[in-house]
């Protein structure tokens, strides 16, 4: 725009035509490239980093394999974790794998209807007070930091599920609570997104069928959405999946598999927090770290795999 | 159709990283050379020290850098934390000077280090005050602990069920806990938390709950400290050797310490530090010790 104004100023000027265009032709040639160079390093930055922690955790994941001898099958199914014994160091990842997964399809079970429920609060029922509170609201959950959470978790949830539900309050419960709060802002925002963006035909057809507002809510609008309100979702999963702080303080970090959702648990990435520091590089047990970090990094990948195969789906 | 493409060319980049990490080869160490000055034969020490490991170890050498700094204004130390394993690893890959470990190197693993035993930290278990115990026997902890004993009533306490809070496998507290309050049991499994903060304030929030903490940190009523065969854990008892759960605090150097390193060390292990810093802290002097003990885990009279 600016641009376009500085040539009707040069045209004012009466420069002669052939300089005009030459000399415009040449600033427009600098300011082109210069913004290309720039949008370019960024891309490359970024691309490069990205390349680089994929190279680097493979690199430190697959030594426990290759040079340690571990057996991957042994990672992946043995239910003994002790990878401190000197004598004879057991690497089944097992139990924290599964209290990955549980714990993250758990925090999605509650926190999917809550956040695909206020966003149709937002949109649908009440778009103009309704959205002037919860948006706040959500904002300032996403302000929060983990280790906040997790602080409550410990000081608040976890005697709360003792008293009242019985066990040791640390459990796969206390973690599921505590993570599907920290991923409701997630599901939410990416839901009113999918829903607001539905087209207005959609809803003015329903109506004009004769259809009421909860009927054009679940047999138009969420069928329409679905896809995005799965992409929404597998987002939150994938955000869950990988925090460690504020499950760690509420899980209670143990080595067996759970048996209920009040026994405790471990998962992949509170395992690492644990004992990264006291390991030495290059040893056994700080190489079996890293191959939990790379699990960790596959499974990002299979997240956003989902979400891309979620979003090819989309038809609006 | 063209998604597919997209996902297709996803595919194969994923995989082509994987293969080049595969490929790669574990040829990446960071050096992040400090300066070290060798050959300074001047009576005023100037240069910089970089130091990281162990978290229990890093406030005491902090509070000393600091003072020593003041003394010697050449001279800037950086103290970083980081845990023991890094220390330890970062000091014989020569990325620091000083690597500070709660554990001896050997137990890691690690050789060719020189050790410095700079102070010395008492632990013992400690209970949740309602538990109604303050002493225990030896071979009613190892019960404890493995999980053979299910209840505090079976040692004279509360009804209470017994809640074990570990520490992570790899953590110094806890393999000096297993060796000399266990006798080298393993533990049952338990609730596990790192920090000697969180694993004081779960002891006291859960009943039944029992736990090993460093002294510093059963200074108040909060937990109850345990006397282990009717000896009570104090300074005093751990000095004379009569209290078995104890552990050296390392300051390791690569090779002999160069003058500055000397110096700082030195000053570590003065009366200045280990008499007024030290026990403000929560640590033994290691000056005050009248046993000495190795690697693994002999123990002398000096």
């Amino acid at each position: 725009m600016t641009y376009f104004r500085g040539v009707i100023f040069f045209m004012e000027k009466l420069v002669p035509a052939k300089e005009r265009l030459l000399k415009s032709q040449k600033n427009w040639m600098n300011g082109e490239v210069r913004g290309k160079i720039i949008v370019f390093i960024c891309a490359i930055i970024m691309i490069s980093a990205t390349i680089a922690i994929t190279i680097f955790l493979g690199t430190k994941g697959l030594q426990s394999f290759i040079k340690n001898g571990v057996s991957l099958i042994e990672f992946l199914t043995g239910k003994q974790w002790n990878p401190s014994d000197q004598a004879k160091p057991q690497y089944g990842a097992l139990p924290f794998i599964f209290g990955s997964f549980t714990v993250t399809f758990l925090a999605a079970l509650i926190a999917a209807p809550l956040g695909i429920g206020g966003a149709i609060f937002m949109t649908e029922i009440a778009p103009s007070w309704g959205r002037k509170i919860l948006q706040p609201v959500i904002e300032l959950l996403v302000g929060i930091p983990s280790v906040v959470y997790g602080f409550i978790g410990l000081t608040v949830l976890v005697p709360f599920i003792r008293v009242h539900f019985g066990g040791l309050g640390f459990s796969l419960l206390s973690g599921m609570i505590v993570l599907s709060i920290m991923i409701l802002p997630t599901i939410t925002t990416i839901a009113t997104d999918a829903m607001s963006s539905l087209p207005k035909t959609l809803r003015e057809g329903s109506y004009a069928l004769g259809a009421t507002r909860w009927q054009t809510i679940r047999k138009v609008l969420i069928p329409a959405a679905i896809p995005s309100l799965l992409t929404a979702i597998v987002l939150g999963m994938a955000r869950a999946f990988g925090e460690a702080l504020a499950v760690q303080m509420v899980i209670g970090n143990v080595k067996t598999m759970p048996h209920s959702i009040l026994d405790a648990s471990g998962t992949l990435t509170t395992i690492i927090t644990l004992n990264m520091g006291y390991t030495t590089f290059g040893s056994p047990e700080n190489n079996i770290l890293w191959s939990m970090g790379l699990l960790l990094l596959i499974m990002s990948f299979a997240f956003i795999l989902l979400i891309r195969y979620l979003s090819s789906r989309r038809k609006i | 159709m063209r998604s597919l493409k997209k996902l297709s060319l996803f595919l194969i980049i994923a995989s082509v990283m994987v293969v080049a990490a595969a490929c790669g080869g574990g040829t990446s160490k960071d050096t992040t050379g400090g300066s070290t000055n060798k050959g300074t034969t001047t009576k005023e020490i100037s240069g910089q020290l970089v130091i990281s490991g162990s978290t229990a170890l890093q406030p005491l050498v902090a509070a000393a850098a600091e003072e020593f700094m003041n003394k010697n204004p050449k001279v800037s130390i950086q103290v970083n934390g980081g845990g023991s394993g890094t220390g330890l690893s970062q000091v014989s890959q020569g990325a620091v000077q000083i690597g500070n470990s709660d554990v001896f190197a050997e137990e890691k693993n690690i050789s060719g280090l020189v050790d410095n035993k700079v102070a010395v930290v008492g632990m013992t278990a400690a209970v949740n005050p309602k538990v109604g115990i303050k002493d225990i026997k030896k071979a009613d902890l190892i019960k404890v602990f493995t999980g053979q004993i299910k209840n505090w009533k079976e040692l004279g306490g509360a009804d209470q069920k017994i809640t074990l809070v570990n520490r992570p496998d790899s953590s110094g507290t806890r393999a000096v806990f297993n060796k000399f309050a266990l006798g080298g049991a393993t533990p049952a499994e338990g609730i596990t938390e790192d920090a000697s903060n969180t694993v004081k304030k779960i002891i006291n929030e859960t009943p039944g709950a029992i736990g090993y903490l460093a002294f510093s940190y059963l200074t108040d009523n909060t937990v109850t400290a345990l006397s282990i065969d009717g000896v009570q854990p104090t300074a005093e008892n751990v000095e004379s050797g009569k209290f078995p759960v104890w552990a050296y605090e390392h300051c390791y150097t690569k090779g002999q310490p160069t003058d500055l390193e000397k110096a700082f060390l030195d000053y570590l292990t003065s009366s200045d530090v280990q008499t007024t810093i030290l026990p403000k802290q929560g640590y033994l002097p290691v000056t005050k010790m009248q046993v000495e003990r190795d690697a693994k885990g002999n123990v002398t009279k000096k």
